[in-house]
Protein backbone atom coordinates (compact mmCIF):
# COMPACT_ATOMS: atom_id res chain seq x y z
CA UNK A 1 0.00 0.00 0.00
CA UNK A 2 2.75 2.26 1.17
CA UNK A 3 4.47 1.45 -2.07
CA UNK A 4 1.18 2.23 -4.38
CA UNK A 5 0.92 5.52 -2.25
CA UNK A 6 4.75 6.83 -2.98
CA UNK A 7 4.04 5.93 -6.44
CA UNK A 8 0.95 7.22 -7.28
CA UNK A 9 2.47 10.71 -5.49
CA UNK A 10 5.01 10.19 -7.72
CA UNK A 11 3.56 9.65 -10.68
CA UNK A 12 1.08 12.71 -10.24
CA UNK A 13 3.56 14.98 -9.64
CA UNK A 14 5.82 14.12 -13.01
CA UNK A 15 2.80 14.26 -15.18
CA UNK A 16 2.06 18.18 -13.53
CA UNK A 17 5.58 18.29 -14.62
CA UNK A 18 5.65 17.17 -17.96
CA UNK A 19 2.47 19.05 -19.18
CA UNK A 20 3.56 22.20 -17.52
CA UNK A 21 6.78 22.36 -19.55
CA UNK A 22 5.25 20.64 -23.12
CA UNK A 23 1.51 21.31 -23.09
CA UNK A 24 0.34 24.28 -21.26
CA UNK A 25 3.66 26.31 -22.71
CA UNK A 26 1.74 26.36 -25.43
CA UNK A 27 -0.85 28.33 -24.25
CA UNK A 28 1.03 30.20 -21.78
CA UNK A 29 0.57 34.02 -21.09
CA UNK A 30 3.82 36.27 -21.34
CA UNK A 31 5.57 32.84 -20.62
CA UNK A 32 3.59 32.39 -17.13
CA UNK A 33 1.96 28.63 -16.89
CA UNK A 34 -0.53 27.14 -14.59
CA UNK A 35 2.01 25.93 -11.61
CA UNK A 36 0.62 22.07 -11.99
CA UNK A 37 3.18 20.87 -9.53
CA UNK A 38 2.77 23.63 -6.51
CA UNK A 39 -0.75 22.54 -7.23
CA UNK A 40 0.03 18.54 -6.39
CA UNK A 41 1.92 19.58 -3.21
CA UNK A 42 -1.25 22.27 -2.05
CA UNK A 43 -3.85 19.30 -2.86
CA UNK A 44 -0.94 16.88 -0.45
CA UNK A 45 -1.12 19.53 1.77
CA UNK A 46 -4.71 19.84 2.37
CA UNK A 47 -5.34 16.06 2.41
CA UNK A 48 -2.88 14.56 4.13
CA UNK A 49 -0.80 17.43 6.32
CA UNK A 50 2.45 19.26 6.31
CA UNK A 51 4.90 16.78 7.05
CA UNK A 52 3.92 14.32 3.39
CA UNK A 53 3.62 17.50 1.50
CA UNK A 54 7.19 18.83 2.41
CA UNK A 55 8.42 16.12 1.87
CA UNK A 56 6.59 15.53 -1.57
CA UNK A 57 7.56 19.27 -1.83
CA UNK A 58 11.31 18.64 -1.92
CA UNK A 59 11.07 15.78 -4.48
CA UNK A 60 8.73 17.50 -6.68
CA UNK A 61 10.82 21.01 -6.50
CA UNK A 62 13.78 18.66 -7.12
CA UNK A 63 12.59 17.65 -10.14
CA UNK A 64 11.45 20.93 -11.25
CA UNK A 65 15.54 21.80 -10.73
CA UNK A 66 16.57 19.32 -12.40
CA UNK A 67 14.68 18.14 -15.72
CA UNK A 68 14.93 20.07 -18.76
CA UNK A 69 15.26 23.10 -19.44
CA UNK A 70 15.73 24.01 -16.15
CA UNK A 71 19.09 25.84 -15.93
CA UNK A 72 18.80 27.96 -12.51
CA UNK A 73 20.42 26.93 -8.93
CA UNK A 74 19.26 23.43 -8.13
CA UNK A 75 17.13 23.69 -4.86
CA UNK A 76 15.30 26.38 -5.68
CA UNK A 77 12.22 25.02 -6.28
CA UNK A 78 12.44 22.72 -3.45
CA UNK A 79 12.95 25.01 -0.74
CA UNK A 80 9.81 27.01 -2.53
CA UNK A 81 7.71 24.17 -2.55
CA UNK A 82 8.90 23.10 1.16
CA UNK A 83 7.77 25.99 2.25
CA UNK A 84 4.28 25.75 0.51
CA UNK A 85 3.85 21.96 1.23
CA UNK A 86 4.27 23.19 5.16
CA UNK A 87 1.72 26.30 4.86
CA UNK A 88 -0.62 23.77 2.93
CA UNK A 89 -0.73 21.58 5.79
CA UNK A 90 -1.17 23.46 8.20
CA UNK A 91 -4.53 24.79 7.16
CA UNK A 92 -8.03 24.25 10.11
CA UNK A 93 -9.05 20.74 9.05
CA UNK A 94 -13.15 21.67 9.28
CA UNK A 95 -12.55 24.34 6.68
CA UNK A 96 -10.89 22.01 4.39
CA UNK A 97 -14.12 20.47 2.41
CA UNK A 98 -14.91 24.30 1.60
CA UNK A 99 -14.01 25.60 -1.88
CA UNK A 100 -13.62 29.15 -0.26
CA UNK A 101 -10.47 27.60 2.09
CA UNK A 102 -9.38 25.37 -0.96
CA UNK A 103 -8.98 28.30 -3.47
CA UNK A 104 -7.81 30.92 -0.77
CA UNK A 105 -4.77 27.83 0.36
CA UNK A 106 -3.68 27.71 -3.52
CA UNK A 107 -4.14 31.40 -3.67
CA UNK A 108 -1.61 32.08 -0.44
CA UNK A 109 0.79 28.95 -1.66
CA UNK A 110 1.14 30.34 -5.49
CA UNK A 111 2.33 33.63 -4.02
CA UNK A 112 4.03 31.94 -1.54
CA UNK A 113 5.58 29.89 -4.01
CA UNK A 114 7.16 31.93 -6.73
CA UNK A 115 7.83 34.87 -3.70
CA UNK A 116 10.34 32.45 -2.40
CA UNK A 117 11.74 31.13 -5.88
CA UNK A 118 12.51 34.91 -6.95
CA UNK A 119 13.77 36.32 -3.43
CA UNK A 120 16.10 32.96 -3.50
CA UNK A 121 17.60 34.18 -6.97
CA UNK A 122 17.82 37.40 -5.93
CA UNK A 123 20.03 35.84 -3.32
CA UNK A 124 22.37 34.16 -4.82
CA UNK A 125 22.87 37.10 -7.28
CA UNK A 126 20.35 35.89 -10.06
CA UNK A 127 20.34 39.14 -12.40
CA UNK A 128 17.14 39.60 -11.59
CA UNK A 129 15.31 41.95 -13.93
CA UNK A 130 13.36 44.57 -12.58
CA UNK A 131 10.74 44.48 -9.38
CA UNK A 132 8.23 44.66 -11.59
CA UNK A 133 8.26 42.29 -14.12
CA UNK A 134 9.02 39.89 -11.63
CA UNK A 135 5.78 41.32 -9.40
CA UNK A 136 3.86 41.16 -12.79
CA UNK A 137 4.95 37.56 -13.06
CA UNK A 138 3.83 36.50 -9.50
CA UNK A 139 0.57 37.85 -10.09
CA UNK A 140 -0.20 36.32 -13.24
CA UNK A 141 0.79 32.92 -12.04
CA UNK A 142 -1.55 33.48 -8.93
CA UNK A 143 -4.43 34.34 -11.29
CA UNK A 144 -3.71 31.26 -13.16
CA UNK A 145 -3.12 29.04 -10.50
CA UNK A 146 -6.42 30.18 -9.44
CA UNK A 147 -8.61 30.04 -12.26
CA UNK A 148 -7.18 25.90 -12.74
CA UNK A 149 -7.96 25.21 -8.70
CA UNK A 150 -11.55 24.28 -9.53
CA UNK A 151 -10.73 21.53 -12.52
CA UNK A 152 -7.50 20.76 -10.73
CA UNK A 153 -7.75 20.39 -7.31
CA UNK A 154 -10.73 17.94 -6.60
CA UNK A 155 -9.60 15.05 -8.64
CA UNK A 156 -6.15 15.48 -6.95
CA UNK A 157 -7.95 15.58 -3.59
CA UNK A 158 -9.56 12.97 -3.95
CA UNK A 159 -6.54 10.62 -4.78
CA UNK A 160 -4.84 11.80 -2.01
CA UNK A 161 -8.19 11.39 -0.07
CA UNK A 162 -8.45 7.39 -1.26
CA UNK A 163 -4.40 6.56 -1.05
CA UNK A 164 -4.40 7.49 2.90
CA UNK A 165 -3.92 4.96 5.07
CA UNK A 166 -5.13 5.77 8.01
CA UNK A 167 -8.73 6.06 6.59
CA UNK A 168 -8.63 2.93 5.52
CA UNK A 169 -8.07 1.92 8.95
CA UNK A 170 -10.66 4.25 10.68
CA UNK A 171 -13.60 3.10 8.24
CA UNK A 172 -12.59 -0.41 9.97
CA UNK A 173 -12.67 0.32 13.38
CA UNK B 1 -14.74 13.37 3.43
CA UNK B 2 -18.29 11.82 4.74
CA UNK B 3 -18.14 8.76 4.88
CA UNK B 4 -15.17 9.59 8.27
CA UNK B 5 -16.95 9.83 11.80
CA UNK B 6 -15.11 12.72 13.91
CA UNK B 7 -14.45 9.98 16.23
CA UNK B 8 -13.06 7.78 13.24
CA UNK B 9 -11.05 11.03 12.87
CA UNK B 10 -9.66 11.20 16.00
CA UNK B 11 -8.73 7.57 16.75
CA UNK B 12 -6.39 7.95 13.26
CA UNK B 13 -4.75 10.97 14.65
CA UNK B 14 -4.31 9.61 17.84
CA UNK B 15 -2.81 6.10 15.84
CA UNK B 16 -0.43 7.93 13.71
CA UNK B 17 0.39 10.47 16.07
CA UNK B 18 3.04 12.18 14.27
CA UNK B 19 3.62 15.17 16.03
CA UNK B 20 3.83 13.66 19.41
CA UNK B 21 7.13 13.32 20.43
CA UNK B 22 7.14 17.33 19.99
CA UNK B 23 4.29 17.69 21.72
CA UNK B 24 1.08 18.14 20.25
CA UNK B 25 -0.21 21.02 18.89
CA UNK B 26 -4.15 21.46 18.36
CA UNK B 27 -6.24 23.66 16.39
CA UNK B 28 -8.71 24.75 19.07
CA UNK B 29 -10.58 21.17 19.95
CA UNK B 30 -9.65 19.70 16.37
CA UNK B 31 -7.81 16.22 16.62
CA UNK B 32 -4.81 15.91 15.15
CA UNK B 33 -6.04 14.74 11.72
CA UNK B 34 -3.35 15.86 9.25
CA UNK B 35 -3.99 19.31 10.35
CA UNK B 36 -0.97 18.82 12.86
CA UNK B 37 2.08 20.82 13.51
CA UNK B 38 5.15 19.05 11.28
CA UNK B 39 7.81 17.98 13.62
CA UNK B 40 10.37 21.43 13.85
CA UNK B 41 13.16 18.81 13.06
CA UNK B 42 11.55 17.31 9.58
CA UNK B 43 11.07 21.24 8.74
CA UNK B 44 14.74 22.45 9.72
CA UNK B 45 16.07 19.11 7.74
CA UNK B 46 14.32 19.81 4.60
CA UNK B 47 15.09 23.22 4.65
CA UNK B 48 18.66 22.81 5.32
CA UNK B 49 18.81 20.26 2.79
CA UNK B 50 17.74 22.71 0.44
CA UNK B 51 19.58 25.43 1.32
CA UNK B 52 23.03 23.31 1.08
CA UNK B 53 21.98 21.93 -1.91
CA UNK B 54 21.53 25.34 -3.73
CA UNK B 55 25.19 26.27 -1.85
CA UNK B 56 26.73 23.25 -3.20
CA UNK B 57 25.19 24.50 -6.82
CA UNK B 58 26.13 27.69 -7.00
CA UNK B 59 29.91 27.27 -5.51
CA UNK B 60 30.88 24.30 -7.25
CA UNK B 61 30.43 26.38 -10.93
CA UNK B 62 30.99 24.42 -13.84
CA UNK B 63 31.92 21.36 -12.18
CA UNK B 64 29.18 21.27 -9.86
CA UNK B 65 28.32 17.35 -8.30
CA UNK B 66 24.59 18.65 -9.44
CA UNK B 67 25.43 18.47 -13.27
CA UNK B 68 25.69 14.37 -13.38
CA UNK B 69 22.35 14.33 -11.92
CA UNK B 70 21.02 17.01 -14.17
CA UNK B 71 22.15 14.87 -16.72
CA UNK B 72 20.49 11.91 -15.48
CA UNK B 73 17.31 13.43 -14.79
CA UNK B 74 17.49 14.76 -18.16
CA UNK B 75 17.82 11.00 -19.62
CA UNK B 76 14.64 10.84 -18.35
CA UNK B 77 12.58 13.28 -18.46
CA UNK B 78 13.47 14.52 -21.85
CA UNK B 79 12.27 11.52 -24.24
CA UNK B 80 8.95 11.97 -21.94
CA UNK B 81 8.98 15.63 -22.63
CA UNK B 82 9.43 14.65 -26.24
CA UNK B 83 6.45 12.12 -26.04
CA UNK B 84 3.82 14.61 -24.31
CA UNK B 85 4.57 17.30 -26.95
CA UNK B 86 4.59 14.59 -30.15
CA UNK B 87 1.08 13.80 -28.63
CA UNK B 88 -0.44 17.24 -28.00
CA UNK B 89 1.02 18.65 -31.34
CA UNK B 90 -2.09 18.38 -33.31
CA UNK B 91 -4.21 19.62 -30.75
CA UNK B 92 -1.51 22.87 -29.93
CA UNK B 93 -2.49 24.26 -33.49
CA UNK B 94 -6.07 24.92 -31.91
CA UNK B 95 -4.53 28.02 -29.82
CA UNK B 96 -2.40 28.98 -31.96
CA UNK B 97 -5.27 30.05 -34.74
CA UNK B 98 -6.61 32.30 -32.03
CA UNK B 99 -2.99 33.58 -31.72
CA UNK B 100 -2.96 33.70 -35.75
CA UNK B 101 -5.97 35.72 -36.14
CA UNK B 102 -4.69 38.34 -33.70
CA UNK B 103 -1.34 38.78 -35.04
CA UNK B 104 -3.20 38.88 -38.38
CA UNK B 105 -4.63 42.17 -37.46
CA UNK B 106 -1.81 43.27 -35.83
CA UNK B 107 0.39 42.59 -39.11
CA UNK B 108 -2.71 44.67 -40.65
CA UNK B 109 -2.19 47.74 -38.33
CA UNK B 110 1.85 47.44 -38.68
CA UNK B 111 2.01 47.05 -42.77
CA UNK B 112 -0.32 50.04 -42.65
CA UNK B 113 2.18 52.05 -40.50
CA UNK B 114 4.85 50.84 -42.70
CA UNK B 115 3.15 51.97 -46.25
CA UNK B 116 3.04 55.25 -45.00
CA UNK B 117 6.78 55.20 -43.67
CA UNK B 118 7.31 53.86 -47.03
CA UNK B 119 5.34 56.70 -49.47
CA UNK B 120 7.77 59.33 -47.02
CA UNK B 121 10.67 57.81 -48.15
CA UNK B 122 11.04 57.51 -51.43
CA UNK B 123 12.77 59.65 -51.87
CA UNK B 124 15.44 57.56 -50.03
CA UNK B 125 15.09 54.37 -52.34
CA UNK B 126 18.83 54.66 -53.49
CA UNK B 127 20.17 54.09 -49.63
CA UNK B 128 17.28 51.86 -49.13
CA UNK B 129 18.68 49.25 -51.87
CA UNK B 130 21.89 49.76 -50.72
CA UNK B 131 20.48 48.58 -47.23
CA UNK B 132 18.70 45.93 -48.62
CA UNK B 133 21.34 44.55 -50.62
CA UNK B 134 23.83 44.58 -47.25
CA UNK B 135 20.63 42.80 -45.67
CA UNK B 136 20.68 40.39 -48.45
CA UNK B 137 24.53 39.72 -47.70
CA UNK B 138 23.83 39.19 -44.02
CA UNK B 139 21.58 36.62 -44.04
CA UNK B 140 23.12 34.63 -47.18
CA UNK B 141 26.66 34.73 -45.16
CA UNK B 142 24.20 33.07 -42.08
CA UNK B 143 22.91 30.39 -44.93
CA UNK B 144 26.57 29.48 -46.05
CA UNK B 145 28.51 29.63 -42.60
CA UNK B 146 30.02 26.71 -43.77
CA UNK B 147 28.62 24.69 -41.42
CA UNK B 148 25.71 22.20 -41.40
CA UNK B 149 22.51 22.60 -39.08
CA UNK B 150 20.52 19.62 -36.95
CA UNK B 151 17.08 20.47 -37.32
CA UNK B 152 15.30 20.02 -34.08
CA UNK B 153 11.98 20.50 -32.37
CA UNK B 154 11.18 22.74 -29.12
CA UNK B 155 9.19 19.89 -27.11
CA UNK B 156 9.30 22.14 -23.76
CA UNK B 157 9.66 25.34 -22.46
CA UNK B 158 11.03 26.61 -19.31
CA UNK B 159 7.99 28.71 -17.29
CA UNK B 160 8.21 32.18 -17.06
CA UNK B 161 7.80 31.48 -13.10
CA UNK B 162 11.51 30.15 -13.09
CA UNK B 163 12.87 33.70 -14.55
CA UNK B 164 14.72 31.94 -16.94
CA UNK B 165 14.42 31.94 -20.61
CA UNK B 166 15.18 27.96 -21.22
CA UNK B 167 13.68 25.28 -23.56
CA UNK B 168 14.18 21.70 -24.19
CA UNK B 169 14.72 20.75 -27.76
CA UNK B 170 14.72 16.64 -29.27
CA UNK B 171 18.11 16.14 -30.16
CA UNK B 172 20.97 15.19 -28.29
CA UNK B 173 24.41 13.93 -28.26
CA UNK B 174 23.44 11.22 -30.37
CA UNK B 175 22.48 13.52 -33.02
CA UNK B 176 25.93 14.93 -32.95
CA UNK B 177 24.94 18.47 -30.29
CA UNK B 178 27.31 19.36 -27.69
CA UNK B 179 27.47 22.26 -24.86
CA UNK B 180 28.07 25.69 -26.78
CA UNK B 181 26.70 25.48 -30.27
CA UNK B 182 24.62 28.00 -31.60
CA UNK B 183 20.73 27.62 -32.37
CA UNK B 184 18.69 29.16 -35.17
CA UNK B 185 15.49 29.13 -36.48
CA UNK B 186 14.92 30.81 -40.07
CA UNK B 187 14.43 34.02 -38.89
CA UNK B 188 17.67 34.22 -36.61
CA UNK B 189 19.22 33.65 -33.80
CA UNK B 190 17.44 31.83 -31.06
CA UNK B 191 20.21 30.93 -28.31
CA UNK B 192 23.14 28.74 -27.69
CA UNK B 193 23.14 25.08 -26.70
CA UNK B 194 23.34 24.99 -22.58
CA UNK B 195 23.62 21.12 -21.88
CA UNK B 196 22.51 17.82 -23.83
CA UNK B 197 21.45 14.06 -22.61
CA UNK B 198 21.65 11.50 -25.19
CA UNK B 199 18.31 12.67 -27.03
CA UNK B 200 17.48 15.91 -25.72
CA UNK B 201 19.31 19.13 -25.55
CA UNK B 202 18.73 22.20 -23.29
CA UNK B 203 18.64 25.64 -24.76
CA UNK B 204 19.54 29.16 -23.48
CA UNK B 205 17.52 31.90 -25.03
CA UNK B 206 19.04 35.09 -26.31
CA UNK B 207 16.48 36.93 -24.04
CA UNK B 208 17.34 35.37 -20.88
CA UNK B 209 18.95 37.80 -18.53
CA UNK B 210 21.66 35.61 -18.62
CA UNK B 211 22.81 35.51 -21.74
CA UNK B 212 25.57 37.53 -23.21
CA UNK B 213 26.22 37.55 -27.61
CA UNK B 214 28.52 39.28 -28.75
CA UNK B 215 27.28 41.42 -30.79
CA UNK B 216 27.70 43.81 -34.13
CA UNK B 217 25.52 46.86 -35.98
CA UNK B 218 25.51 45.40 -39.67
CA UNK B 219 25.77 49.14 -41.05
CA UNK B 220 28.66 50.44 -38.97
CA UNK B 221 30.29 47.61 -38.02
CA UNK B 222 30.31 48.62 -34.13
CA UNK B 223 30.99 45.87 -31.79
CA UNK B 224 29.36 45.69 -28.37
CA UNK B 225 27.57 42.81 -26.04
CA UNK B 226 23.84 42.26 -26.29
CA UNK B 227 22.20 41.02 -22.99
CA UNK B 228 19.02 39.57 -22.61
CA UNK B 229 16.26 40.97 -20.03
CA UNK B 230 14.63 37.79 -18.72
CA UNK B 231 11.65 39.07 -20.16
CA UNK B 232 9.93 36.00 -22.54
CA UNK B 233 6.75 36.09 -24.81
CA UNK B 234 5.81 39.77 -25.60
CA UNK B 235 8.88 42.37 -25.33
CA UNK B 236 11.55 40.54 -24.74
CA UNK B 237 14.12 43.05 -25.65
CA UNK B 238 17.87 42.80 -25.21
CA UNK B 239 19.85 45.77 -24.70
CA UNK B 240 23.33 46.19 -26.59
CA UNK B 241 25.98 47.92 -25.42
CA UNK B 242 28.21 49.05 -27.62
CA UNK B 243 31.96 49.27 -26.55
CA UNK B 244 32.67 52.32 -28.39
CA UNK B 245 30.16 55.02 -26.36
CA UNK B 246 30.74 57.48 -29.15
CA UNK B 247 28.98 55.51 -32.02
CA UNK B 248 24.81 56.01 -32.01
CA UNK B 249 23.24 53.21 -34.47
CA UNK B 250 20.25 54.14 -36.11
CA UNK B 251 16.94 52.96 -35.62
CA UNK B 252 16.48 49.75 -37.65
CA UNK B 253 19.79 48.80 -38.37
CA UNK B 254 20.43 45.01 -37.68
CA UNK B 255 22.34 43.74 -35.28
CA UNK B 256 24.15 40.19 -36.16
CA UNK B 257 26.67 38.09 -33.97
CA UNK B 258 30.18 38.72 -34.18
CA UNK B 259 31.14 35.66 -33.73
CA UNK B 260 34.42 33.80 -31.93
CA UNK B 261 36.82 31.24 -32.77
CA UNK B 262 35.38 27.83 -34.12
CA UNK B 263 31.81 29.58 -33.98
CA UNK B 264 32.01 28.33 -30.63
CA UNK B 265 29.00 29.59 -28.43
CA UNK B 266 27.90 31.52 -31.52
CA UNK B 267 28.69 31.41 -35.38
CA UNK B 268 29.27 34.50 -36.86
CA UNK B 269 27.03 36.75 -39.05
CA UNK B 270 23.66 35.68 -37.76
CA UNK B 271 21.15 37.82 -37.74
CA UNK B 272 19.65 38.54 -34.04
CA UNK B 273 17.43 41.90 -34.55
CA UNK B 274 17.23 45.77 -35.25
CA UNK B 275 17.59 48.21 -33.23
CA UNK B 276 14.09 50.17 -31.85
CA UNK B 277 15.81 52.34 -29.43
CA UNK B 278 18.89 54.54 -28.14
CA UNK B 279 19.20 55.66 -24.69
CA UNK B 280 22.54 57.64 -23.63
CA UNK B 281 23.69 57.50 -19.97
CA UNK B 282 25.82 60.42 -19.30
CA UNK B 283 26.87 59.15 -15.91
CA UNK B 284 28.76 55.89 -17.23
CA UNK B 285 28.97 57.35 -20.41
CA UNK B 286 27.69 54.31 -22.41
CA UNK B 287 24.63 54.17 -24.34
CA UNK B 288 22.03 51.68 -24.08
CA UNK B 289 20.22 50.22 -27.40
CA UNK B 290 17.36 48.77 -27.18
CA UNK B 291 16.90 45.41 -29.86
CA UNK B 292 13.80 44.11 -30.94
CA UNK B 293 15.19 40.25 -31.30
CA UNK B 294 13.73 38.59 -34.98
CA UNK B 295 13.22 35.34 -33.02
CA UNK B 296 9.51 35.49 -31.77
CA UNK B 297 10.63 33.10 -28.61
CA UNK B 298 7.19 32.93 -27.38
CA UNK B 299 6.36 30.67 -30.68
CA UNK B 300 9.52 28.59 -31.04
CA UNK B 301 8.94 25.25 -32.98
CA UNK B 302 11.83 23.91 -35.59
CA UNK B 303 14.61 25.35 -34.77
CA UNK B 304 18.76 24.54 -36.10
CA UNK B 305 21.59 23.86 -34.36
CA UNK B 306 24.68 24.83 -35.89
CA UNK B 307 27.34 21.85 -36.31
CA UNK B 308 30.64 21.56 -37.72
CA UNK B 309 30.22 20.06 -41.49
CA UNK B 310 30.03 16.55 -41.98
CA UNK B 311 28.87 15.78 -38.09
CA UNK B 312 27.84 12.16 -37.76
CA UNK B 313 24.13 12.75 -36.81
CA UNK B 314 21.25 10.00 -36.26
CA UNK B 315 18.72 12.43 -38.04
CA UNK B 316 18.82 14.12 -41.51
CA UNK B 317 21.37 17.50 -41.63
CA UNK B 318 21.12 19.95 -43.41
CA UNK B 319 24.60 20.96 -45.20
CA UNK B 320 25.89 24.17 -45.99
CA UNK B 321 25.21 23.86 -49.56
CA UNK B 322 21.49 23.73 -48.60
CA UNK B 323 21.37 20.21 -49.69
CA UNK B 324 19.83 17.05 -47.07
CA UNK B 325 21.84 14.52 -46.21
Amino acid sequence: MSAVRVLAAAAAVLLAALLQVSVLSQVAWHGVVPNLVLLVVVAAGLVRGASFAMVLGLAAGLLLDLAPPADHVAGRWALALVLVGLVAGQVNREARGSAGAVVATVAVCSLLGTTVFALTGALLGDPITSVGSVLGVVGLALLLDVVLTPLVLPPLMAMFRRLEPARGLAWQR
Amino acid sequence: MARTSPFARRGSGRTRGLGRARGDRRWGEQPLGSGQRPPTSLVVALVMACASLMVLDTQAGDSSPVEPVRRAVGEVVGPAESAVAAAVRPAAVVPQWFRSHSALRADVDALEAENAELLSQVRTAGYDRNRLAELEGLTSSARDLGQALVPARVVGFGPSQSFTGTVTIDAGSSSGLGPDMTVVNDDGLVGRVLRVTSTTATVLLVVDSGSTVGARVGESMEMGFLRGRGEAGEGGDLDLELVDAAETPAKDDTVVTWGSRDGSPYAAGIPIGRVTAVYESLRESTKRVVVEPFVDVGSLDVVGVVVPSGTESDRGLVEADGSLR
